[in-house]
């Protein structure tokens, strides 16, 4: 009972979407499987939240290392919230201006746009920002070019990121009409083309296969990782 | 107090001192952000159901609506949104800042993104689908009430199904009800499988495959061979079946199949090699745009979109 339920469930669920796929008749169904799976991945972002709140009022109330940051999360987090949900400051619809909370929670200049537009946007795209250094001071402690591939990938980085540069076009410029075949921002579309396009293509039908035999298992009750070791 | 400590409290106190010079002591200033304001219902009879909405506006229209008439009240300054352009200064620095060693201002930032992140997506569900597709099907009338008017007025109640795995899910907060989670949570894999399964075989298994079958012999409007189009064209399909061969461990990597696969692989190496280029190159682009907001937005050093001409 405790694992036949859940992989009913979930055999359910799969096939409902697969065969409302092949049966017109039945499409119905798999969009309300799709709404229903929309549903509990919006309360699973509530329980992210609860989580959240749960670790981090533990943190504080125990006076753990750092529980001044956690009381700086759990701050953002409530003030967020709240802001968010009773969509303070935003105006009503103007089809529907009798209706309080008509309005888009998003409204521009509301508060919840203010902590997305000058808090969540900023922090967020800075810390990708800041992958850049990272990631080219990996590859420049890891790469190495020792063999024919690692000269290949290097190669290619090299002329990908040259080739989007004004430095990249100056460089070679100078080259024939032609060569022009040869010229690095050319160079470059024909990589991305040609021989990215050969090896996505390659990857793409490979991850295909692997979701797919995977979801065959798991919708066949093989695979039950999922269910965890039932010593819980 | 070391010399690192002291040079870094130099450069800060004269970062300070730069920055309340130029905010307060210059005409123009810097970091300040305009408005305009727009009527919302000006033709309803009743004041309650007219307000104003506040657009974002150039610093140059404004000092040109100030120039041309000084009373005006359309454009304003936005004290709120000046606010926030200081707000999100900061806080890219505060980030940046870690390039130097890990700190308490990166902790500070890095706390403030983890709540507000985790809240703003809590809030977009709420809003885009807890409420109309879930209360909305199930109490039409009440949510029509007060947040989503003009909504179809007959319940569905066979979304009772997904607020009874909500809970059930939410279970797992609980210490010692984490197990009745398991039928939302097998749900959730059900589905996925489900949606992954044919979404993938679809969208890449067939379509890649599909689009790999082209023509060796290309040839243009007047039928006449293109060298350049056949030769790309087979180097695709030698570059996706190489590749194949080399994921394919069922043989061992021997002989014809083992060439083959090596061949297989150098198609592989190019292609980490350009979503390595790519990755590097839109990681500096957002880097680009976050020191064009400091030196251009906040700071008014720059105008690359002559956003402040004539002011």
């Amino acid at each position: 009972m405790k694992r036949a339920v859940p992989l009913t469930i979930t055999a359910l669920g799969g096939f409902v979407l697969i065969v409302a796929y092949f049966i017109p008749a039945a499409q119905g169904w798999g969009e309300i499987a799709a709404i229903w799976f929309d549903i509990l991945a919006a309360v699973a972002f509530v329980l992210g939240g609860g989580n959240l709140l749960k670790i981090h009022l533990k943190k504080v109330s125990d006076r753990k290392g750092g529980w001044g940051y956690s009381g700086i999360t759990l701050a953002a987090f409530l003030i967020t919230l709240v802001v968010g949900l009773a969509k303070v400051g935003v105006n009503p619809n103007p089809h529907f201006p009798e209706v309080a909370l008509s309005g888009g929670y998003r409204e521009i200049g509301s508060p919840f746009w203010w902590l997305y537009e000058y808090a969540f946007k900023p922090l967020t795209a800075t810390m990708f920002a800041m992958l850049a250094f990272y990631i080219a001071s990996a590859a420049f402690r890891a790469f190495r070019a020792k063999n024919v591939e690692a000269i290949l990938l290097l190669g290619t980085a090299f002329i990908i990121l040259l080739g989007r540069t004004f430095a990249g076009v100056y460089l070679t410029a100078w080259l024939p009409d032609s060569l022009s075949g040869l010229k690095i921002e050319n160079l470059t579309i024909h990589i991305m083309s040609v021989l990215n396009t050969a090896g996505n293509r390659a990857i793409m039908i490979g991850i295909a296969l692997g979701i797919a035999s995977t979801s065959l298992r798991v919708l066949l009750g093989i695979d039950r990782s999922y269910l965890g070791t039932g010593k819980q | 107090m070391d010399r690192r400590t002291l040079t870094w409290i130099i450069v800060g106190l004269m970062g300070g001192l730069f920055l309340v010079g130029r905010a307060l002591l210059t005409d123009r200033g810097m970091g300040k952000v305009y408005v305009r304001a727009v009527e919302i219902n000006s033709d309803d009879p009743d004041p309650d159901h007219r307000w104003t909405r506040h657009e974002n506006a150039l610093p140059r229209d404004y000092a040109a609506a100030v120039a041309a008439n000084p009373e005006q009240t359309e454009y304003r300054f936005s004290l709120a949104r000046t606010v926030g352009t200081w707000v999100a200064a900061f806080f890219t620095l505060f980030i940046l800042s870690f390039l130097y060693k890990d700190n308490s201002l990166y902790k500070i930032a890095e706390s403030v993104v983890v709540g507000v992140s985790a809240a703003y997506w809590m809030v977009v569900g709420f809003w885009t689908t807890i409420i109309p597709n879930l209360l909305g099907k199930l109490f039409p009338v009440w949510i029509n009430s007060w947040a989503m008017p003009g909504l179809r007025a007959d319940a569905e109640w066979v979304y009772i199904f997904p607020l009874i795995l909500g809970v059930m899910l939410l279970m797992r907060l609980s210490p010692k009800g984490g197990w009745i989670s398991r039928w939302p949570l097998a749900f959730i894999i059900g589905t996925t499988a489900g949606i992954r399964l044919i979404g993938y075989l679809h969208a890449d298994f067939l379509s890649q495959i599909r689009n790999t079958i082209v023509t060796l012999w290309a040839t243009d409007m007047a039928g006449s061979f293109q060298l350049w189009d056949s030769l790309k064209s087979l180097i695709l399909v030698i570059g996706v079946l190489s590749a194949l061969v080399y994921f394919f461990f069922s043989i061992e990597h021997k002989g014809i199949v083992g060439k083959t696969a090596k061949l297989g692989i150098w198609f592989l190496m190019v292609t980490f090699g350009a979503a390595f280029g790519y990755t590097v190159m839109g990681r500096i682009a957002l880097l680009a745009i976050r020191l064009e907001f400091l030196l251009d937005d906040w700071l008014w050093l720059i105008d690359p979109a002559l956003r402040r001409i004539g002011m």
